[in-house]
């Protein structure tokens, strides 16, 4: 049955998850210690098995005959849906781990609440993903206090990481038409009654880190509706290459 | 924690853990290898990224590998060739009853 609503909500949340795993798995054979790498690796690969449930139930209730493929590799920039955070580069390992700090603080608040939905199908994505993001926010909550109280410099790349990465965490609590009517039937979780519960999370860590947001941030937004940063292109330009080169390849 | 376990020797090596996992309840724990960490809560969780991705565990130790007394190969003749020659330590002089089956 095509649903426009829950298909856009489920691309959104499938477009997080596909884009951060990307950008993770660029970290794979560069990590700062063999361990860490494939943890990186473990990471991206959880994030990419939400994305292609997320992708499948989106194509499915779309009802135009996309899978998940084709939703991963056929659509152009202005089409993706995710979050501006996610798509931000990796920088150095600091920025990469307080980047999956602000999102998986979000995640493990969003998942165990979805898990809850009326849609069934978004309820078994969210049951497997909120053990997936309890696992991952500790972790980087570690990182994040290791390298924010740890030596001069990894405190001044962690709050380097920060004060670029803060205004784009605003976004996470956006919502417009497809969550409020979603939300209202059961379906979805307003992401505005995350913002509490992701502020109870972070500012432990942040102080135990010895991190500071910067003040008078702005909130930088407009991923929902497709209006990227200029990094988004060169991120899909390598992730659909071998799909836009060769069409239907398969091995 | 103890000196054991901190950084030492080359500074910029984390130290090194040894990993036990046991694979179902009821089995014991198993070395299955080692890995390097800053300490053992990072350990632990490098010990599940590194070693149970396939669904090898149900539980982790770690042990600091500086902390592990190991015998000196050298020593091999005078602490195991004695034993070689005591085949009356083997239960294998014991007629059973053709009712056990497994012994």
């Amino acid at each position: 049955m095509a649903d426009a609503l829950t298909a856009a909500y489920a691309l959104r949340l499938g477009d997080d998850a596909l884009i951060l795993s990307h950008r993770l798995s660029e970290w794979v054979g560069h990590g700062p210690e063999l361990e860490e790498d494939i943890a990186l690796a473990n990471t991206s690969l959880d994030l990419l098995g939400q994305a292609r449930l997320l992708l499948a139930c989106a194509g499915e209730r779309e009802g135009k005959g996309r899978d998940e493929d084709a939703l991963a590799y056929g659509r152009d920039v202005l089409d993706f849906s995710n979050l501006l955070l996610v798509e931000q580069p990796n920088g150095d390992f600091a920025q990469t781990m307080v980047r999956q700090f602000l999102f998986d603080a979000y995640a493990v608040e969003l998942w165990p609440r979805l898990s809850a939905s009326r849609d069934e199908a978004l309820a078994g994505v969210a049951g497997k993903a909120a053990k997936e993001a309890a696992y991952h926010v500790e972790q980087s909550a570690a990182w994040v206090v290791r390298m924010g109280d740890g030596t001069e410099e990894s405190h001044a790349r962690a709050q380097s990481g920060l004060n670029l990465l803060w205004p784009y965490a605003g976004e996470i609590f956006e919502a417009d038409e497809v969550e409020a009517a979603l939300a209202e039937k059961g379906i979805a979780v307003a992401p505005s009654a995350l913002r509490e519960h992701w502020q109870a999370r972070v500012e432990p860590v942040l102080e135990e880190a010895g991190l500071a947001p910067p003040e008078g941030a702005g909130v930088r937004k407009g991923g929902r509706q497709g209006r990227h940063s200029e990094h988004l292109g060169h991120l899909l330009a390598e992730f659909q290459f071998m799909q836009r080169a060769y069409p239907g390849a398969e091995w | 924690m103890s000196e054991h376990g901190e950084r030492s020797g080359n500074e910029r090596d984390w130290p090194l853990f040894e990993v036990f996992i046991r694979a179902r309840t009821g089995l014991h724990h198993r070395h299955c290898g080692s890995l390097h960490a800053a300490d053992p809560e990072m350990a632990l969780a490098r010990a599940r990224d590194v070693y149970t991705r396939r669904g090898e565990g149900t539980s982790i130790w770690v042990v600091p590998s500086d902390r592990i007394h190991a015998s000196d190969p050298a020593d091999k003749d005078m602490l195991f060739e004695p034993a070689m020659s005591k085949i009356y330590r083997h239960p294998s002089f014991y007629d059973l009853p053709d009712d056990v089956e497994n012994m």
